[in-house]
């Protein structure tokens, strides 16, 4: 869901480019000071992910190979994207590591669409729990179409999130913008869900959350026409959410089923460390979340403390140009 | 070259690369830490001014090597499972804690922080301001004590028992669980030694940068005549502003050299009781002997290039000193490579089954010329900084009006090429103790061998070619990068800090305060 709108806001560099390097970077500033905090979550997620499933993770990280290979160069170069764009004063430069952030936007969403899409429709894993598909294999159609969902709908919530966090003639183009991804993102996320429901959900439950999700989205065209711009970012933010769970709660009690003989499949229960050790994250989480939730929290209202004292119209942008300017005097002395 | 090389390949030049940056941000957080605080409470405004540069002079090239540390970071985690996998299921009940443990507990914490420190110039109270750069030095110095107590569960497995049903290891209650991997007596001894090891790296950086320019403005000053007003600021950038950097350099170097040596001879006397083949093959100690020696210069015979011993021949020796550094005993015996591996092939047995079920002849030595070298390097690299600390306080002697700059370009370039040195003494330490333990990828307690894996066990089932893709990508990504961050740091140093402004009547400089008005 957070990395949902970096990579959204990052796709929009390139609805922007005609505007040039500056209000690209206006663009990208609205992520500047949360986007790496977003990036921590998908590491830790991982880490969990090897602690609390280890041969989940074993299974999929072997077996998306090169999908992982290709996400990890975006999620390296992404990285230095954000670091390093504002390094050097020059146009060419930061037009260089545009070309990174809108590469950066679109391909993580992709390629975490099409490794969701074979997850949930499963793959073959041969007795060793080794995954026999191959590359052009995971290209499915089924695949294919939750890449696209996944990039529409990024890209739907990180204009409304722009939206929210920008001024001017750019919060007008991300308005118009998001009124026209709201129908393709409607058209192919329906498709998706029903799809998933119709195929690969076990069980009707599901209906619920994929209900929600589709109504959510629904609800984004008339909110967004009205300008009710929180309103809309809460409908997409819900919509992703609700997906997730219906993807998940369909797939339960499998984490990775095998297609060609359902006894190779990973389920929650043969996947996961022993309970010892899932007792032991568990405390840990439970000490470590609010603690990592208070500070992050507290980061959020130091920035937002200056907004009100200042009584400024425009939260986002303005106080980030503030942030900007500050970090500026402070390590760029020329 | 089997996927199995492959992947041994990608994983040493990823983590090489990964090394290259993360002492630096540790050392350098810790450092910058240091610099804010004494700005922050300096009661002197000459010194507060100072610092407040010099904070912030560190502090841009802080920010660009933290980035890429991230990066290659994310690549060090993912790998366990893509080329690794069979390791991830054999390890991962226990392995993955310590992982797991350190996104929670520190690279929050140094993200998060890091982001506050950046962008909260002057828009927090100053003292805040200040904790937030040492929440991140404490971030990343707990990232590191979390690393290396994944490492050493891998060097010396504790706190884990097998599993004979899985066949997988699995934290065991009754050793202690994940507190015994935490409180693990390898990761107790590794912890100081690494990190003193980025202090190192970070105190070389800071006296090299700040010697460059120390001497450029000391030559100016002396260009433009020291009656001269101009003259007259050169001399101060040189004596006030970079000579105190300087010696804090040299001070960080000193510390850390001292933490070094205790830490690296206790490492050595635990690693002779957990990993003796470690230890043998460091000196090329061949066959079972009393007071051995420490060489300084061997060669091999033909097969110097492998885990041979055949012709090995130690030319300089000083008596004594590898039984000294295993045991503090002068006449210890110690085991030699061959008797070892011998004793291994009984113990472990002389074939092992690969991951397809294949049996495989097993060589219990490590690459000794590898080992032998790289213990060396360590070592002999990390003695360059010791000059450096030397050659800069001399050369910055003396105290209050009598305090010495130089105008030295011997010593000028003497400290640039120092500043890498303590990298390569990093990287060499890190092959040393990851090749050393080989064929092994998690080595069995002595105490209790049942955990164990070797290396060609937990590879993954992928085919070469695939590998192979990876490893040149990363290569090659890697590479440009690493242009690109040379470049930021080379321009981001060789800017400097910007000179003060003194009033001519106070001779105070003009901008005393961390924080800015708008």
């Amino acid at each position: 869901m957070l990395e949902g709108f970096d990579f959204g806001v990052q796709m929009n560099v390139a609805t922007s480019w005609k505007r040039g390097p500056g209000t690209r970077g206006t663009v990208l500033r609205t992520i500047g000071p949360v986007w790496d905090g977003n990036e921590v979550w998908v590491i830790t997620g991982g880490a969990l992910l090897f602690a609390a499933f280890p041969e989940w993770y074993a299974t999929l990280f072997s077996g998306f190979y090169l999908a992982l290979l290709l996400l990890l160069l975006v999620l390296i170069v992404r990285v230095c994207a954000f670091k390093w764009r504002d390094k050097v004063d020059s146009d060419r430069w930061r037009t260089g590591w545009d070309v990174v952030h809108v590469i950066g936007g679109f391909a993580p969403a992709l390629l975490w669409g099409v490794a969701f899409g074979n997850i949930v429709a499963g793959v073959s894993i041969d007795e060793n729990r080794w995954v026999t598909t191959t590359l052009l294999e995971l290209l499915n159609p089924f695949a294919l179409l939750s890449g696209l969902v996944f990039v529409l709908l990024f890209w739907l919530h990180g204009t409304l999130y722009l939206t929210l966090k920008i001024e001017g003639p750019l919060r007008e183009d991300a308005n118009r913008w998001a009124g026209r991804l709201a129908w393709p993102a409607i058209v192919a996320g329906a498709a998706f869900l029903l799809w998933f429901q119709l195929a690969h959900s076990n069980t009707w439950l599901t209906l619920i959350p994929v209900a929600v999700a589709a109504l959510a989205l629904i609800a984004v065209v008339p909110l967004n026409r009205r300008r009710r711009e929180g309103l809309a970012f809460g409908a997409t933010t819900t919509a992703i959410a609700a997906a997730s769970i219906a993807l998940f709660g369909g797939l339960f009690p499998y984490v990775m089923p095998a297609v060609n003989d359902p006894a190779n499949s990973l389920t929650v229960a043969n996947a996961s460390s022993t309970a010892h050790t899932l007792t032991v994250m568990l405390v840990a989480l439970c000490v470590l979340m609010p603690i990592v939730l208070a500070y992050t929290v507290w980061t959020y209202r130091v920035f937002r403390h200056r907004v009100r004292d200042e009584d400024s119209p425009a939260p986002g942008s303005e106080l980030l140009e503030k942030a900007k300017q500050g970090y500026r005097e402070a390590f760029e002395q020329d | 070259m089997e996927a199995l090389d492959l992947a041994r390949w990608q994983f040493g030049i990823t983590t090489v690369y990964h090394f290259i940056f993360v002492p630096l941000t540790i050392g350098l957080s810790l450092l910058v830490a240091i610099m804010q605080t004494r700005a922050v409470f300096s009661k002197d405004p000459v010194r507060k001014d100072a610092w407040t540069r010099m904070t912030k002079f560190f502090g841009s090239m802080l920010i660009v090597n933290f980035g890429i540390g991230i990066a290659t970071g994310i690549v060090q985690e993912f790998q366990f499972g893509m080329n690794w996998s069979e390791y991830a299921r054999y390890v991962g009940d226990v392995f993955g804690a310590p992982l797991a443990l350190e996104g929670l507990a520190a690279f929050f914490l140094e993200s998060v922080f890091l982001g506050l420190w950046i962008f909260g110039w002057g828009k927090m109270p100053e003292k805040i301001h200040l904790l937030t750069i040492w929440a991140v030095a404490v971030g990343t110095t707990l990232s590191a004590y979390f690393i290396i107590a994944a490492n050493s569960f891998m060097q010396h497995p504790v706190g884990a028992m097998l599993n004979p049903e899985t066949g997988r290891a699995e934290l065991d209650p009754s050793q202690g669980s994940i507190l015994a991997v935490l409180t693990n007596v390898t990761a107790m001894a590794a912890f100081p030694h690494v990190v003193s090891g980025a202090w190192l790296v970070a105190g070389a950086f800071l006296t090299g940068v700040a010697s460059w320019h120390m001497v450029r403005h000391h030559n100016r000053a002396r260009a433009l005549g020291l009656d001269t007003e101009e003259g007259q600021e050169q001399h101060l950038a040189a004596r006030d502003l970079y000579r105190p950097t300087v010696r804090f350099g040299v001070v960080a170097m000193f510390i850390s050299a001292l933490v070094l040596v205790v830490s690296g001879d206790f490492q050595a006397k635990i690693m002779f009781e957990q990993q003796p083949m470690k230890m043998a093959s460091a000196e090329a100690h061949c066959d079972t002997d009393s007071e051995v020696p420490f060489s300084i210069l061997t060669v091999g015979g033909p097969n110097a290039f492998s885990e041979d011993c055949d012709g090995v021949t130690h030319l300089i020796e000083i008596p004594y000193v590898t039984s000294i550094l295993a045991t503090n005993d002068p006449f210890a015996e110690l085991q030699g490579v061959d008797d070892l591996n011998a004793q291994y092939k009984e113990q472990f047995g002389e074939t092992a089954l690969d991951i397809r079920g294949n049996e495989v002849e097993v060589d219990y030595r490590p690459n000794l010329f590898v080992t032998y070298w790289s213990f060396r390097l360590m070592m002999g690299l990390a003695a360059f900084s010791g000059v450096l600390a030397l050659w800069a306080l001399w050369a910055t002697r003396g105290k209050g009006d009598k305090a010495r700059t130089t105008g030295s370009k011997l010593f000028q370039w003497f400290a640039v090429l120092s500043i890498p040195m303590p990298f390569f003494a990093n990287s060499a330490g890190w092959v040393f103790t990851e090749i050393g333990r080989q064929p092994w990828v998690v080595h069995p307690n002595p105490l209790d061998p049942t955990v164990r894996l070797m290396t060609l066990q937990g590879v993954s089932a992928n085919p070469g070619w695939m590998v192979l893709t990876s490893l040149v990508a990363f290569t090659l990504v890697y590479g440009v990068l690493a242009v690109i961050w040379f470049q930021m740091m080379r321009k981001a140093a060789l800017k400097g800090a910007p000179l003060a402004k003194r009033d001519p009547d106070t001779g105070e400089p003009d901008t005393p305060t961390l924080s800015f008005d708008y």
